[in-house]
């Protein structure tokens, strides 16, 4: 057997055993993002072999909940995309203010940047007082970081230029405030999202939305599991609801292709057709 | 038999060594073809277009789980890293990798994970030393290794770093690395055609 093929199996193995240990379900994950993130862990904990990794997270809970946060190492920003706000803008927000009551589903919310641009934005386009945002993540302690919205200070150069590209209508500085090397989000930028719990591997349809946000979480899982989360945001979402996506990501090579209409194709929002 | 790829990594003076270089592969080479290019974090399609006017070959930004095909050339989008994952591409936004996103490193360690021998790695122009841990990778995996001759790149550091981390001997000029590349294509579709009349016979 080749290493490459060794390698392969050992990884099999520890989602096998996190999976009936714990819960988590990392078996339909990118294999080569996987990959990548369990190697930096074992550099970093001095391991030898991904089987040496699998005997510590199965007996050892407090390792187990360091290597899940190293799972979740993406890195986002304020205002990611900011053509992709400033679409959402012009093209989506004239439709949600037809509205009585919004309900909107960032899936994968991660540390929280993007959840609280959305909040800015509704915010200074009146709809915040209606909306109420569901920010999920399968990871507490990344939650717990969301919720907090305590960022570096050394962001807000990048923040407030991606901000004013997305077509900010205030000024960046208004919606936190700075002490040493962090600043603090504006908590009343809170009040209107819900962050809880939420696994897109395992977990089902929890409501139903008129706006739901996912963009680069689906691109660390593999097909089948692609699959998986379009029929939950299918299924979640209400009728000419939004689905916005990451900036390479798309419903074409998933079943759900027919099932959308593009708002605007290459910054990756769609509406279900009906 | 594992898929081949050709990888490119390359960062200053990229944008340059790809133009001279695309022309050399003419329409009908059959190897997909990856790019690693240190870019604006914002670059929109100015870089695909300035590209595609140099090369027969079709030119796009890869996506997440597109699938890889022959005779195309994919570039990594700003700010992902792109990976292979079995035929088609991944794309993470995992952390900067040595201070970049898309890193070549990331695309030719995964390059050689799943292509093994049939990974050809390319160090063109960049200052540092990206692209060199993945190059080596790729020759542990039994994958081929090209390297832009320093003394003609526009920046000599990443295939300095490269020739070093692989003690490859495999350098040339632009011009000689396209030629390269055509020959380890044509041998491919003999391969392939082998193949075929293989099945065919036998």
């Amino acid at each position: 057997m080749q290493q490459q093929e060794t390698d392969e199996l050992e990884i099999d193995l520890l989602c096998e055993g996190i999976y009936r240990r714990y819960g988590f379900d990392f078996r339909e994950y990118s294999r080569s993002s996987l990959k990548r993130r369990v190697n930096n862990l074992l550099g970093l904990e001095r391991l030898a072999t991904v089987s040496e990794l699998q005997s510590k997270v199965l007996h050892d809970t407090r390792f187990m909940e360091r290597f899940l946060l190293n799972l979740s190492i993406s890195v986002t920003s304020m205002f990611r995309n900011p053509e992709m706000y400033l679409a959402f803008r012009e093209k989506v927000v004239p439709l949600l203010k037809t509205y009585p009551s919004l309900r909107i589903w960032h899936a994968g919310c991660a540390t929280g940047e993007e959840v609280y641009s959305m909040a800015i934005l509704l915010k200074e386009e009146g709809l915040e007082k209606k909306t109420r945002i569901y920010a999920t993540d399968f990871n507490e302690d990344v939650l717990k970081k969301a919720k907090a919205g305590i960022y570096p200070m050394s962001q807000m150069k990048e923040y407030t230029s991606n901000y004013i590209r997305a077509g900010g209508k205030a000024s960046f500085s208004e919606y936190y405030s700075a002490r040493y090397d962090n600043v603090i989000l504006d908590p009343k930028l809170r009040k209107n999202i819900v962050f809880s719990k939420h696994n897109l591997a395992t977990d089902s349809s929890f409501n139903e939305f008129n706006v739901i946000f996912c963009r680069n979480v689906m691109i660390y899982f593999n097909e089948t599991l692609q699959e998986r989360v379009h029929k939950l945001f299918h299924d979640s979402m209400c009728r000419f609801g939004i689905l916005v996506l990451g900036n390479k990501e798309s419903t074409r090579f998933t079943p759900f292709e027919k099932e959308y209409q593009d708002i605007d194709s290459r910054l990756r929002i769609y509406q279900r057709r009906k | 038999m594992a898929r081949k790829l050709i990888v490119i990594g390359t960062s200053w003076g990229g944008l340059n060594a790809l133009k001279t270089l695309f022309p050399h592969l003419p329409r009908g080479f059959s190897l997909p073809v990856a790019v690693a290019i240190h870019r604006l974090r914002e670059s929109r399609g100015f870089l695909i277009d300035l590209l595609q006017k140099n090369s027969a070959l079709p030119v796009m930004d890869a996506e997440d789980k597109m699938p890889i095909e022959a005779g195309h050339i994919y570039l990594a989008p700003a700010d992902y890293h792109l990976l292979v994952e079995g035929e088609k591409f991944s794309l993470s936004v995992d952390r900067l990798v040595r201070m970049a996103r898309p890193s070549v490193d990331v695309l030719f360690e995964s390059c050689a994970d799943v292509c093994g021998e049939g990974a050809i790695g390319v160090i063109l122009t960049g200052g540092r030393d990206d692209g060199a841990r993945g190059l080596a990778r790729i020759l542990t995996c039994g994958g081929t290794a090209l390297v832009q001759n320093p003394e003609t790149a526009e920046n000599p550091s990443m295939p300095r770093s490269a020739i070093k981390a692989t003690e490859t001997k495999n350098i040339y000029d632009l011009p000689e690395l396209g030629k390269r590349l055509c020959a380890l294509d044509a041998a491919n579709r003999n391969r392939l055609e082998r193949e075929i009349i293989y099945d065919k016979t036998g």
